[in-house]
């Protein structure tokens, strides 16, 4: 059992930055989440930590180990594949007793450990089969048995349930959530759907374009992201954005949005001091903005005018596509709103939720 | 056999819970029967020329000038085996068949392994101008075999070691040797094979080898246990093909095998034309017997000969 350190750890394709200075101290029976869109280095990083990928510079640690010029089998740890990579001409057992077999355990060990993780997974009935006998979820749980038996001190998954149907997704996400309480092993994943990384996480690693962007528990990554990335990101419908211009109204602050203004709450009002008359950008998630007449009881809201373009309608709420002015937004709103195609309707915001960023660095401001 | 559709057809019927009753199966079957009669036609054309050499085999010299082959299948049926006993035993066709034999599997042997390993490592192993070297090793495909004929001849006849090897007999190097054979063979058929095994390994996913790595498999057990069972249709196809091109080689038995005692069947039989040039049933029965091996290791590998074809252009 073991924790994970990057160093400044950088990945180089000739000229080409693929993971840039990359720093991160994953404590031992961490469920850390390497999310980001595709090109963001989450897969390189996830390939360096398991030595199929050569490190240009910085170190990687396992404990207390640097395993930069470490052989990936001497490393420790196990990979789930994407694609589960199972050896389509051997039987469940000898896919899941290859790699105990190559490192010369007793046969009674590898039988031993071979029908735990089979039970474990609920498929002590498939070891004879062949991989093409399987179905989607059946070869993934192979692929975890294969690394379970042997017993890493770092599990590292890449995008494992991308080829699942998605009511399987759901399901095996939280088998996988259960798997790791059970074990207490380090579980590195990547991922690019961030409602993964939002319910398995114990900790998110936000990436883009190679850089980290944040590193944080899914809660502060949602309500305090550090920049617009992580806001629009994390979070499904993404943030909607707003450029906009503070004013100061009498004592306190005003975001000026040109269509409608929106008053910032009193937490908010000092970090924001120093913008007034400057242009920000402000950010709003969808589900902050309500129908006035099904708003949240108790919540600070500012209430706007606004057109509904496009309405759909989910069953549990209604997605509202909103515009007012040259603004378009989208709102998550009570499914009994009365709002339609190309009707006026008023829309609450809450303000206590509001997101206030630098419009040159696209940082949070706090 | 019924074509794939009436299988499927069939199997729909089978599945829906229903018996297939007759007139289900006659309701499939017969508008293919144009198709059929068609392939069946193409089938008899085909094999006309093989069958009427087959029955010439069987039956006595005067017969096969005086009469048709077509008159054998009616009675009196006058087939014999003088012919294969003839071409056996008395023309040293036994000791030619053993020497086809004694040159091809060993060739064949050699090549698939030879090729497997090189076409691994140029597929999966990391080392400097390993496609200069793939390059290479295919544009020598372009080379036409006659050109280097007199060279290796040359060559041979220079490395010549004049020592007799027991049991199989011939020297042991230079021409008139099996080594020599062997070699010459070997190197003529590893261009296309490296090409045709290089493909096809290189078409296997990456992240096989990346988890077997994981696992702690060297290269070498990579190469026994997981590329090598993976890569049975390309290999078998691979060894009908070198088998078959070794087995009817008549070229470089001629130029590289001066002893006539070494020499395989297909030499045997040129000489038997030479010398006897109008003995159609010694000709037809050698070249039946010839053909018999050959015959024998396609049935044997052919469902891997389809696939083979394929090796490499589609990821199975």
């Amino acid at each position: 059992m073991a924790g994970v350190t990057f160093e400044n750890v950088t990945k180089k394709f000739g000229e080409l930055y693929v993971v840039r200075d990359l720093s991160m101290e994953i404590p031992d029976k961490e469920f850390l989440v390497l999310v980001g869109p595709s090109g963001c280095g989450k897969s390189t990083t996830l390939r360096m930590l398991a030595g199929l990928d050569t490190i240009t510079s910085g170190i990687i640690r396992i404990g207390d180990r640097i395993v930069n010029n470490l052989a990936a089998k001497d490393r420790d740890i196990a990979m789930v594949f994407q694609s589960y990579a199972l050896y389509p001409h051997m039987s469940v057992y000898d896919n899941m007793a290859f790699g105990l077999t190559l490192r010369k355990m007793p046969e009674s060990e590898i039988a031993t450990r071979v029908q735990e993780a089979a039970t474990l997974l609920g498929i002590e009935g498939l070891l004879k089969r062949k991989p093409r006998q399987l179905s989607g979820g059946q070869r993934q749980r192979v692929a975890l048995g294969r690394a379970i038996v042997r017993n890493p001190d770092v599990f590292l998954l890449d995008e494992p349930l991308s080829n699942l149907d998605a009511k399987l997704r759901v399901q095996t996400r939280a088998e996988i959530s259960k798997l790791h309480q059970r074990l207490g092993t380090t579980f590195i994943y990547v991922t690019h759907d961030q409602v993964e990384a939002m319910t398995m996480a114990t900790r998110i690693a936000v990436l883009n374009l190679g850089v980290l962007q944040q590193l944080g528990t899914p809660q502060e990554v949602y309500e305090r992201p550090v920049n617009t990335f992580v806001a629009g990101f994390i979070g499904s419908p993404a943030t909607n954005f707003f450029p906009s211009v503070l004013k100061r109204e009498g004592e306190s602050i005003v975001a000026d949005l040109g269509a409608f203004q929106l008053p910032v709450a009193p937490e908010h009002q000092k970090p924001l001091a120093p913008y007034i008359d400057k242009e920000i950008i402000t950010g709003v998630r969808p589900e902050h903005i309500h129908d006035a007449e099904f708003q949240p009881p108790s919540t600070d809201v500012a209430v706007i005018r606004a057109r509904a373009d496009v309405t759909e309608m989910m069953g549990n709420e209604s997605l509202v596509h909103l515009v007012a002015g040259d603004h378009s937004f989208l709102g998550r709103m009570d499914p009994r709103t009365q709002a339609r195609p190309g009707s006026e309707m008023q829309a609450a915001i809450d303000i206590g939720s509001l997101m206030f960023f630098d419009l040159e660095t696209e940082l949070a401001i706090r | 056999m019924a074509a794939p559709s009436e299988a499927i057809e069939q199997r729909e019927l089978a599945a829906g819970g229903e018996r297939q009753t007759f007139g289900d199966r006659v309701r499939v079957f017969v508008p293919r029967i144009p198709l059929h009669l068609v392939l069946v036609a193409v089938i008899v054309l085909w094999s006309v020329p093989t069958i009427a050499l087959l029955i010439s085999s069987f039956r006595e010299p005067q017969l096969i000038s005086s009469s048709g082959w077509w008159n054998a299948l009616t009675p009196p049926w006058d087939f014999t085996w003088s012919n294969y006993d003839a071409v056996l035993n008395q023309r040293g066709m036994g000791r030619a068949f053993v020497n086809s034999l004694l040159i091809t599997i060993p060739v064949t042997l050699l090549v698939l392994f030879v090729a497997s390993m090189a076409a691994y490592a140029i597929a999966w192993m990391e080392f400097p101008a390993r496609n200069v070297l793939f390059l290479v090793m295919v544009a020598l495909l372009v080379v036409p075999l006659q050109m280097t004929l007199i060279p290796v001849l040359r060559l041979y006849s220079t490395l010549e070691v004049d020592v007799e090897v027991p049991i199989i007999g011939g020297k042991l190097f230079g021409t008139s040797s099996y080594a020599g054979i062997w070699l010459a063979h070997t190197a003529y058929g590893l261009p296309f094979a490296i090409f045709l095994l290089r493909n096809f390994f290189g078409s296997l996913p990456r992240d096989l080898f990346e988890s077997a790595y994981l696992d702690g498999a060297s290269d070498l057990r990579v190469f026994f246990s997981i590329v090598l069972p993976l890569s049975m249709p390309a290999l078998a196809a691979l060894a009908i093909f070198q088998f078959l091109w070794t087995w009817n080689d008549l070229l470089v038995a001629l130029i590289l095998l001066g002893d006539p005692e070494l020499a395989p069947m297909t030499l045997r039989i040129t000489s038997l034309v030479s010398s006897f040039g109008s003995s159609y049933q010694l000709l037809t029965a050698a070249a039946f017997v010839s053909m018999a091996v050959p015959l024998l290791i396609f049935f044997a590998l052919q469902r891997y000969f389809v696939q083979g074809i394929l090796a490499g252009a589609v990821k199975g």
